[in-house]
């Protein structure tokens, strides 16, 4: 399935105002990436030995690659359940996709301690399979390398047309590759704060993490195609694909609706849902993170709601915000180290995270810009 | 549905299943079983009642492991004059565990009036969290006497370690660009036996941080948990092997339990007090280990590998065949 005739550069000007005001504020934030590497983690972050991971893990990494599951989940669609007809969403959600886990990759970088001994991890001797962690950073790295394979189409059909036939041929490992390994990696990002036992309030922490991070981050990808799709086609005046879009959104309550029927059975049978009711900052973050998984269920259930983009943008922004608070919430605010451990991001920390998102836009402006990545319009 | 977009749909089920089966809830097929006690695991039994906060235990820590004291003084309150009795160069300033203080002497209240001392330092887990959440096995256990340590020719800096302990007892040197993590590794270099062990131990004047087998602390402990209030007892200092001791009365009834004995599976640094564990700032745990959890789940989703080739079989026969129509 190789219609590069099925999409087309945006064209323009690459110097535009957003792309200068991302620039400038990546060009910070390098500054402050290189300081870090000289005078180590505690002055350009709000980190500490009770909250030991910050945003850089909790955003960049949790929430950034959640955002970027649209290849994922909609790869799942095209290729899985032969839904030939979503194709066209395909190479933007891509490309997100590998931008947000480079992102990913790369805050990781900057975040590990010892980042010189990060080939102990393909030492086999050293490869510690019980934990949750190495099996996330291999199937990240794993999976951020095939991203770029997967869009590489793009970039070839541009540059050397005639290699075309051969990554085509073998695209479909790829493309299987870009099925399983973030089925793998999100849940285990789930996993992850499993170990973490009592430090992590009991209204997240539950052995359903990986099963829960997993449903969630599906519906995450196909609200990020919605909200990226009428983005670009609002900034670019291109006319909107309304009609797919609402057909793709309507999984969307299906699958939060599961979602939150277990999170609610899970900690009733816990005895936990008490804690909700409680209205300290655990308490009013819980009701934040689902009453905006609420909201998309209710809203987009109904086929002309759905065809109303102004909702259908709404609702996908809110299964967006409902997804990265609930992994902020067990990555973050649901912790509790005990005594006196306190975490917010330093300013520093913040301007290094933007940073990268600014870098994370500008590359996708340039790329949109200059290969065929968008859907073709059809001028009938 | 036509029907290859069927076929490929069952795989891609068959495969899922697999995984969501994982995915059911840790009753559903049980953590994996705990961690045994090493044969010959060496611990210590901090007994807060008989701890006078004299703070010798971290001073000699230090001196053990050539870390020098942080004698300058704390600074005044704005506008106020030094306090008296914080000249500098003195005392050595010690709030929490850092990367300079391997364990320190804490004072809690009680809520009630009374105050309790605690000895913060790493609790030597059975069934360590750090070891078990570390992807590049930079912390192992001693197979023999169970003791915690960790590699610096491993560790890449995640400070997953730091998410995993329940105890929040490693600590990063946040303020060095080439920055380690550190914390007790009960003195096993200099470890000799009965003349030379844990020297937080060896410096104890009251022996309320005593030293020994795992095993014969605990019979200690449990005999001290059977005391009453105004009874002798003979204290060990130092070594529970060793020629020291000391009469003491008991002040105060003991906690019902010996802190450690089985929580989260055990740990062979253990603790007696008679101010309410919590209180003292241990948490309140059961006695399955987060890492017989979170590796029962991790090992029923990747065991052998089974369901995610399975899985990857099934994607890549619907991806062959979308591919190639
Ligand atoms: S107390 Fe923490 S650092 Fe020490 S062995 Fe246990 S889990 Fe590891
Ligand atoms: S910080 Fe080092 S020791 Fe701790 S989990 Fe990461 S690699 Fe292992
Ligand atoms: S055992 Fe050694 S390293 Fe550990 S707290 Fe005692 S003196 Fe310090």
């Amino acid at each position: 399935m190789s219609h590069h005739d099925a999409f087309e550069p945006m064209g323009g000007k690459i110097l535009t105002r957003p792309f200068v005001a991302a620039a400038v504020i990546f060009m910070l934030a390098a500054v402050l990436i290189l300081k870090r590497f000289f005078v180590g983690l505690g002055p350009v972050s709000g980190m500490n030995d009770g909250f030991a991971l910050g945003i850089w893990i909790a955003y960049d990494v949790v929430v950034g690659t959640a955002i970027g599951c649209g290849g994922y989940a909609v790869a799942l669609l095209v290729y899985a359940f032969n839904r030939g007809h979503y194709h066209p969403l395909v190479r933007s959600a891509l490309l997100t996709g590998a931008f947000g886990y480079t992102l990913a990759g790369t805050s990781v970088m900057i975040d590990l301690g010892r980042y010189w001994n990060t080939y102990n991890l393909f030492l086999p001797w050293r490869m510690n399979f019980n934990s949750a962690l190495f099996e996330i950073a291999m199937c990240v790295m794993a999976y951020t390398a095939v991203l770029w394979v997967e869009f590489s189409p793009a970039i070839i059909e541009k540059f050397k047309p005639a290699w075309a036939a051969v990554v085509n041929r073998w695209m479909f490992v790829f493309i299987a590759l870009g099925m399983l390994l973030p089925t793998m990696h999100q849940s285990s990002l789930g996993s992850l704060m499993i170990i973490s036992g009592h430090k992590l309030s009991p209204l997240w922490q539950t052995t359903w993490l990986p099963a829960f991070f997993l449903i969630t981050c599906i519906a995450m990808g196909y609200a990020m195609v919605v909200f990226e799709s009428l983005w670009s086609s609002v900034g670019f005046g291109r006319p909107l694909e309304t009609p797919m879009l609402a057909r793709l959104a309507g999984i969307i309550p299906w699958l939060l609706g599961i979602y939150l029927a277990g999170r609610f059975v899970e900690l009733a049978s816990r005895g936990a849902l008490g804690l909700a009711f409680q209205f300290n900052l655990c308490g009013v973050m819980f009701w934040i993170e689902n009453i905006l998984y609420i909201i998309p269920i209710v809203v987009l259930a109904s086929a002309q709601r759905r065809g109303e983009p102004r909702t259908l943008f709404l609702s996908a922004l809110s299964a967006l915000f409902a997804g990265s608070i609930y992994r902020f919430n067990v990555y973050l605010v649901g912790l509790y180290p005990g005594f006196g451990w306190r975490y917010f991001p330093s300013s520093s920390e913040l301007l290094i995270t933007f940073g990268l998102i600014s870098f994370e836009i500008m590359g996708y402006l340039f790329i949109v810009k200059q290969l065929s990545v968008l859907p073709k319009v059809e001028h009938a | 549905m036509d029907k290859t977009s069927r076929r490929g749909f069952m795989k891609v089920v068959a495969g899922g299943t697999l995984i969501a089966a994982g995915a059911t809830p840790a009753h559903a097929f049980g953590p994996r079983e705990t961690r045994k006690t090493p044969e010959e695991a060496i611990g210590i039994l901090y007994d807060s009642t008989i701890c006078i906060g004299c703070r010798a235990c971290s001073a000699a820590c230090k001196q053990r492991n050539g870390i020098q004291a942080d004698t300058a003084a704390p600074a005044a309150p704005a506008g106020a004059a030094q306090p008296p009795g914080t000249i500098p160069g003195i005392w050595d300033k010690q709030e929490d565990l850092s990367p300079e203080n391997y364990t320190v002497i804490q004072m809690h209240t009680d809520g009630a009036g009374g105050f309790g001392f605690m000895k913060k330092q790493c609790m030597h887990c059975i069934d360590p969290a750090c070891m078990s959440a570390c992807p590049v096995s930079a912390f192992s256990k001693d197979p023999e006497t169970g003791i915690v340590s960790w590699n610096k020719n491993a560790c890449i800096g995640c400070r997953y370690c730091f998410v995993a302990c329940p105890f929040v007892v490693p600590r990063f040197e946040w303020n060095r660009a080439f920055p380690r993590v550190t914390k007790c590794e009960l003195c096993k270099t200099t470890y000799t036996g009965l003349d030379c062990y844990a020297a937080c131990c060896q410096s104890c004047p009251t022996g309320a941080a005593l030293f020994g087998p795992r095993e014969a602390l605990l019979e200690e402990g449990r005999k001290r948990l059977a005391l009453k209030p105004g009874a002798w007892h003979d204290y060990p200092i130092g070594h529970i092997k060793g020629a020291h001791s000391s009469a003491k009365q008991v002040a105060k009834a003991y906690n019902a339990r010996i802190y450690g004995e089985k929580e989260l599976g055990g740990t062979q640094v253990m603790i007696l007090g008679s101010v309410p564990f919590e209180k003292l700032g241990l948490p309140a745990v059961g006695d399955v280990p987060n890492s017989a959890i979170s590796e029962g789940l991790q090992h029923t989703l990747y065991k052998g590998m089974i369901a995610p080739l399975v899985l990857f079989a099934g994607l890549l026969a619907a991806a062959y065949r979308s591919t190639k129509q």
